[in-house]
């Protein structure tokens, strides 16, 4: 691909830590969304783990906060091309709540829905051994509600599309079904490391 | 009936390149880039490409930007606002010229666009014209301009561009720091934007987080369903 004439890049340093083709935005923390930003009221909130598993299960706001809590302090990417670094999230881990459901041995993939009708797709591999939370404390706080607030799926080892937010739903599968960014073009996994953006990536 | 969230179809892309014919700035903080592509793909009104730029030692930046040319038009058009140290944007408005080739990769998005056939209302602010213009040109170009109802905001008629055209084919013009003798000045209001909504199905919303996050609120206000509602942020936020 041709070199751009006069360019020469201004948001380097940090390699290493960026993935290909990203640029970290510093304190920003662009919003992104596809639909109009719902009220999720904590006392109507639930999660449901579904689908292939023993044990249907669905906490209430205040039985999710009664398992074990757990934070992640790192970086996160958007296909966007920004990436923020050492965020920190408390929520619970993926784990637990798999734990309490008990995936039957077909499952292989989750569908993740939101409660606006959102959905994204990734392999059961994607969401367990410490790699995926749900999420509801931003860098100390309530997380907001254009970010996803009452609480969101965190996947911080892949692009930001698909740690959904206002997630209200984990739907274990046997076989892959594209999500909704997936339908309209991007990667089926979508790994920034790899720069998994699109569809054909 | 239009399409829901969970039934928009996916289409690969590839990287091409894209050549810049036309070059003027519309206003004081854009730049207007008109480019013929490589390969070029049919787009609907609302997609976007990415623009991509490479330094010498293969470092890259790659933005989105929405196409403003309608499908017929021979180049593909975009407006893109000069952000103050904005790594992209500075060198388009800035740097680059007319003659240089750029890596680009689109038309991306099958979410925020207009089927041409449902009726919709776009409220859009500052650059996110951009989407709007789109619509409205294919709108023009089938004959169809009476199923789409665009209400444009900007600060003052100097600051919008695209703001005669869009005035040309029917748009609510509102401005927030210019008072008309005929609109105070001020963003768009309940009772203003509440006619235009009358047998519209989907409404689009674009601009900078701040004035998406107003528009949600004044189209819930006037009782748009929120599904109805599709949304695309710009620019720096916060
Ligand atoms: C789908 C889509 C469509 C879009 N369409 C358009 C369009 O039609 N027209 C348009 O103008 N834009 C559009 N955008 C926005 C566009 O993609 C870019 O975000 C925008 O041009 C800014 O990019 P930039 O490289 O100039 O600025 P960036 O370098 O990304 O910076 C953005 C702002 O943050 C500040 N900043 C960033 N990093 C740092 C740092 N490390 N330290 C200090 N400050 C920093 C800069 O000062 C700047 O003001 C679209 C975005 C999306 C997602």
């Amino acid at each position: 691909m041709p070199v751009t004439r006069g360019f020469l890049g201004r948001r380097r340093g940090h390699e290493g830590r960026l993935p290909p083709g990203q640029y970290d935005t510093g304190a920003g923390w662009p919003v992104l969304t596809a639909e109009a930003t719902p009220v999720v009221d904590t006392a109507s909130w639930s999660l449901s783990v579904d689908g292939l598993v023993e044990r249907p299960t669905t906490w209430s706001w205040d039985e999710i906060h009664q398992l074990p809590a757990s934070t992640y302090v790192g970086d996160i990417h958007c296909v966007t091309a920004w990436s923020k670094f050492d965020v920190t999230f408390k929520g619970v881990s993926v784990d637990e709540l798999l734990d309490a459901a008990g995936p039957l041995p077909d499952a292989a993939y989750v569908m993740v829905h939101s409660s606006t009708g959102y959905t994204t797709n990734l392999p059961l591999s994607d969401l367990v051994d410490g790699k995926a939370w749900v999420v509801w404390e931003y860098d100390g706080k309530p997380l907001s509600r254009q970010h996803g607030g009452p609480a969101r799926l965190l996947v911080p080892h892949l692009y930001f599309w698909k740690s959904a937010k206002w997630v209200s739903r984990l739907e274990l599968m046997a076989h892959d079904r594209p999500g909704f960014w997936e339908r309209n073009g991007y990667h089926d996994r979508g790994d920034p490391w790899l720069e998994q953006r699109y569809q054909g990536d | 009936m239009s399409e829901s969230i969970d039934d928009v179809r996916a289409l690969e892309t590839t990287w091409t390149t894209g050549r810049i014919i036309e070059k003027d700035h519309p206003t004081p903080t854009t730049v207007r880039l008109r480019m013929h592509v490589e390969d070029r793909r049919r787009h609907r009104p609302g997609q976007h490409y990415l623009i991509r730029l490479r330094a010498p030692d293969d470092y890259t930046a790659q933005r989105s930007y929405s196409i403003a040319s309608d499908e017929d038009d021979p180049l593909v058009e975009f407006l893109i606002e000069r952000l103050p140290d904005g790594e992209v944007s500075e060198f388009l408005a800035d740097v680059a010229e007319v003659g240089d080739v750029l890596e680009m990769r689109g038309p991306i998005g099958r979410w925020f666009t207009w089927d041409t056939t449902t009726p919709a209302l776009c409220l859009v602010g500052g650059t996110g014209v951009v989407p709007a213009v789109a619509m409205a040109r294919a709108a023009r170009r089938l004959g169809r301009s009476s199923l789409l109802r665009v209400v444009a905001v900007g600060r003052s008629p100097e600051e919008l561009a695209y703001a005669e055209e869009l005035a040309r084919a029917g748009a609510t013009l509102a401005w927030t720091r210019t008072d008309t003798g005929e609109r105070p000045a001020g963003p768009p209001t309940v009772d203003e934007l509440t006619p235009l909504l009358t047998g519209t199905e989907l409404a689009f919303v674009c601009g900078s987080a701040r004035f998406a996050a107003f528009a949600e609120g004044l189209l819930l206000d006037c009782g748009v369903q929120p599904g109805a509602i599709r949304v695309e942020r710009f620019g720096p936020s916060g």
